[in-house]
């Protein structure tokens, strides 16, 4: 009994320390800055530029990787096939290349000189400096956090159900569309937040693959990341701006299962 | 007409069974768990495939080794009621007993048509609106099958329909389950661990043991000529269906089973429809009228008497009495008593024998 | 030429082995040395990366005993990072302002001592696609330019360069709008600049002469801006007031004003303010 005191103390404690770390940064920084002098930020066109272009890319590609994401998520998890261990290695590749690494890797692949951009090159199309590298970064990085919650999703439905859709005339696609999808709302939901969250927050890949001109490819991280190196304040001001965006979107996403089990 | 045969490995386990059902028939595996039935329903609807065999419906080959056919399950003519009833919980009711006709793209009006119609014929047209998580386990049960109907199989399989269900419902349940499917015009293959179960439903009465159709007949069939000990020891049973026609001193039930009169006792009240199960065994006989306390006593010739495999040293006697039972006595007992077909016997039945159920 | 570390200038793991190494040489005709020992933490200009190296590597040998650690990222970035409390001993801007940032904060020690200056030109990629062979052809709508951000120094001198060939001969009144137009990013550094043009990712972008290395020299094709148009870079350097090893740090100062530093550095194509 003394001991169950004691190590509920320890884990009190160790869940306090915690919570501190993930408070504090975020405390300060909306501390530090008067929500008067926060909205006037926001109107300034290098913030709205910058806010909206976060938006508009994290967006689409969130929209992008849920799209194709999710037949790759369906495909891991079902049955064993061969290369499926490679696969499942590759989807994860994202989540633990430095983001600066996979920036280097993206250019190498879609640069003007990479190995797919050679080939769109002379038809005109070259990738690095515009929007859609930025929305390709994202997708990157933010795309095996989808992946993995859709495919946990999936794997966690009732195999019964499928067997009893088979048995209902459903095809393997009409049993995915009407069962396992909406069975596994939850988890794909959640994995849209994530990676949604992930493609907002994305920095490294995106400076060095899509490089750093407001309005095309200046995202609200790299605003931030510039400000800092020469107006604190200013830094200071966008972080909280994204931090209270962010916070509010993700605090939607968390509602909607709630909402939708009705 | 439903023609099997399965050949199926399992790691260790070996399937290997043959049968056939005809519509309009209720066919029951029944065994013991492991002993291969359920995997013999999902070999038919195809949820599995086997190793080698042919499964076919009159014309139609479902599956074929020989000419590498396999026709996918959601194409096959079967309709499947699991176990645990499988209901779609993100859905109601009434879309859950609609999703086979939704699948096959059908229009609105008509998938809204068959599953009232199906709703009312199972009699849960006003549960529509629920979901499978507000229903009692008979509700279920029900949804389960009218879901199964609305695709109009030509082969029903029901895998342990009452195995989920607490003692009262199953009561309950059953007697309706039965009804229903005795007016099923497809055919119906009913997969049960009871005894009783596979008596009550069973047209034809299939026993599975080991991965291996054991036996396979109706239930006198079973009854009379148990090919082996086991068959005689789970199937071989008198059944008879009587109705409670009144009570007498010392709470005993006199029931009328259409072809002679039953004492049994219990808490039966009259005028209910009653099953009796009688153990063979439970079955004495005499060559004189015994003596004794046995409340019910049958005079009748021996017809048949049928040694039990393996050894013989149990015996099936089949009396012609009213009703007509068959005992089971050791060889011994018939050779001390010089039992003969045509020897006129006296059967003695405690009322505490039969067992009842409804 | 790989692309410059963005998240940390602090290229921690690179003084250590080298300083070893100079430990081991240093068993020689070296004389006993009694003078600054210790490690040494100098930020400098993304510029001075080569040959801030090479100056380090210098002063280990000179004084067994030093460690010297260098960070090296946009002039802007150093200032605000020292703002912010890094432990460093010596700072070297790539311009004037940045200094005068560091110093209107109190946290220079002494004075900051102008010890070399720097041209721009326009680098070119070898493998662009677009026929870039004059300045003039910077203004070509369609191309692709590279410049540091306007913070960094060299994003400043930039701009300043193309609003002087605004209206020279031989260039359009707007030349330094059309070239803006055609920037496609802004880097946080001129190594960035570098980078991106070597990569071909640019057709073109303006930097500092002394980062026409050889290894770049190889990629890249160099276009000189007209002296009369050219902007002067003015590196200050200066020992910081924090300094924890300000003895180590006076060494290097020293060093760099030095005749053998003057040397190193217009070795790297820097153009030295003590002229020998």
């Amino acid at each position: 009994m003394l001991a169950d005191r004691w190590s509920a103390r320890l884990a009190g404690l160790a869940a306090a320390l915690f919570l501190a770390l993930l408070v504090l940064p975020v405390a300060s920084l909306l501390l530090r800055v008067p929500p008067g002098v926060l909205l006037e930020r926001l109107r300034s066109p290098v913030v709205t530029q910058a806010l909206w272009l976060s938006l508009l890319t994290s967006l689409a590609s969130s929209l992008a990787v849920i799209v194709l994401g999710l037949p790759v998520a369906y495909l891991l998890a079902g049955r064993a096939f061969p290369g499926k261990r490679v696969l499942e290695t590759l989807v994860d590749l994202p989540m633990v290349l430095p983001p600066t690494v996979a920036g280097v890797g993206l250019l190498l692949a879609f640069g003007r000189m990479g190995l797919v951009g050679r080939v769109l090159t002379p038809l005109g199309m070259t990738i690095p400096f515009t929007t859609a590298a930025v929305i390709l970064a994202q997708a990157f990085v933010a795309g095996p956090f989808f992946v993995n919650a859709a495919r946990a999703g999936f794997e966690a439905v009732e195999p019964q159900y499928l067997r009893a859709a088979a048995t209902l005339r459903s095809s393997a696609g009409y049993t995915f569309l009407r069962v396992v999808l909406p069975l596994s709302v939850p988890a794909l939901l959640a994995g849209a937040a994530m990676t949604w969250a992930r493609a907002l927050g994305e920095f490294g890949a995106t400076i060095t693959f899509a490089g750093n001109l407001p309005g095309v490819t200046q995202t609200m991280p790299l605003a931030v990341y510039i400000a800092l190196q020469s107006d604190l304040e200013a830094a200071v001001a966008l972080s909280a701006i994204l931090l209270v965006f962010s916070f509010a979107l993700l605090l939607v996403l968390r509602h909607l299962p709630s909402v939708t089990a009705r | 007409m439903l023609s099997a045969d399965l050949h199926k490995r399992l790691g260790a386990f070996h399937l290997d069974a043959s049968f056939s059902a005809e519509p309009g028939e209720t066919l029951v595996l029944v065994g013991e768990s492991g002993a291969g039935k359920s995997t013999i329903l999902n070999l038919l609807a195809g949820l599995m495939d086997p190793d080698r065999g042919r499964v076919a419906l009159d014309d139609t080959v479902l599956y074929d080794s020989e000419r590498r056919l396999s026709t996918p399950a959601h194409l096959r003519p079967v309709g499947f009621v699991f176990q645990e009833y499988a209901l779609f919980p993100h859905l109601s009711v009434f879309e859950n007993v609609a999703f086979g006709l939704r699948a096959q793209r059908l229009p609105d009006a008509a998938v809204v048509r068959s599953a009232r119609a199906v709703l009312d014929q199972v009699g849960i047209a006003d549960l529509a609106a629920r979901r499978p998580q507000e229903l009692s386990g008979g509700q279920r049960q029900r949804v389960a099958l009218a879901r199964a109907l609305t695709v109009e199989p030509r082969v029903l399989l029901l895998d342990e329909p009452l195995a989920a269900l607490d003692l009262q419902t199953r009561a309950q349940v059953r007697a309706e389950l039965r009804r229903r499917l005795a007016d099923l015009p497809c055919i119906t293959i009913l997969v049960t661990h009871s005894p009783h179960e596979a008596l009550l439903f069973g047209d034809r009465i299939a026993v599975v043991d080991g991965g291996r159709i054991v036996q396979l007949g109706p239930r006198d069939e079973l009854l009379r000529h148990p090919r082996t000990d086991y068959v005689a020891q789970l199937m071989g049973l008198n059944f008879l269906q009587g109705r409670v026609v009144s009570k007498e001193a010392g709470g005993l039930a006199v029931v009328e089973t259409g072809n002679g009169l039953m004492r049994v006792a219990g808490p039966l009240d009259e005028e209910r429809e009653v099953f009796l199960v009688i153990d063979p065994r439970e079955i004495t006989l005499h060559l004189t009228p015994p003596s004794g306390s046995a409340q019910n006593v049958f005079s009748g010739p021996i017809v048949e008497m049928v040694p039990e495999p393996p050894f013989g040293d149990r015996v099936r006697v089949v009396l012609g009495t009213t009703p007509p039972v068959v005992a089971e006595v050791t060889a011994r007992a018939v050779d001390d008593l010089g039992l003969r077909e045509g020897s006129h016997v006296h059967a003695s039945v405690k009322a505490t024998a039969p067992r009842t159920f409804r | 030429m790989p692309a410059p570390d963005r998240f940390l200038p602090l290229r921690l793991a690179r003084g250590l082995p080298l300083t070893a190494l100079c430990l081991l040489l240093s068993f020689g005709p070296s004389p006993a040395w009694s003078g600054p020992a210790g490690h040494l933490t100098v930020f400098s200009a993304a510029s001075l990366t080569d040959v801030f190296v090479v100056l380090g590597k210098v002063l280990e040998q000179r004084n067994p005993g030093v460690g010297v650690t260098h960070g090296f990222a946009g002039s802007q970035q150093l200032a605000t990072q020292i703002e912010q409390g890094a432990r460093v001993d010596v700072f070297a801007s790539a311009d004037q302002r940045w200094m005068d940032y560091v110093r209107q904060r109190g946290l220079v020690a002494g004075v900051a001592t102008e010890f070399v200056r720097n041209m721009l030109v326009v680098i070119v990629a070898r493998s662009s696609p677009a026929r870039i062979a004059r300045l003039q052809d910077l203004a070509t709508p369609g191309i692709k330019v590279v410049l540091a951000a306007a913070a960094v120094p060299v994003g400043r001198y930039s701009r300043e360069a193309l609003d002087r060939l605004n209206g020279a001969p031989g260039f359009a009144q707007d030349y330094a709008q059309r070239v803006l137009r055609n920037v496609v990013s802004h880097e946080e550094n001129v190594r960035g600049v570098v980078s991106k043009v070597q990569l071909g990712e640019a057709d073109a972008g303006i930097v500092y002469r002394s980062d026409v290395t050889p290894a770049t020299a190889g990629r890249v094709l160099v276009l000189d801006i007209p002296d009369r148009y050219n902007v002067v870079a003015s590196y200050p350097i200066a020992v910081l007031r924090a300094a924890p090893n300000p003895a180590a740090a006076a060494a290097f100062v020293s060093l760099v004003l030095s005749p053998l530093g003057q040397r190193v550095l217009r070795d790297h194509n820097f153009t030295p303010v003590n002229a020998r």
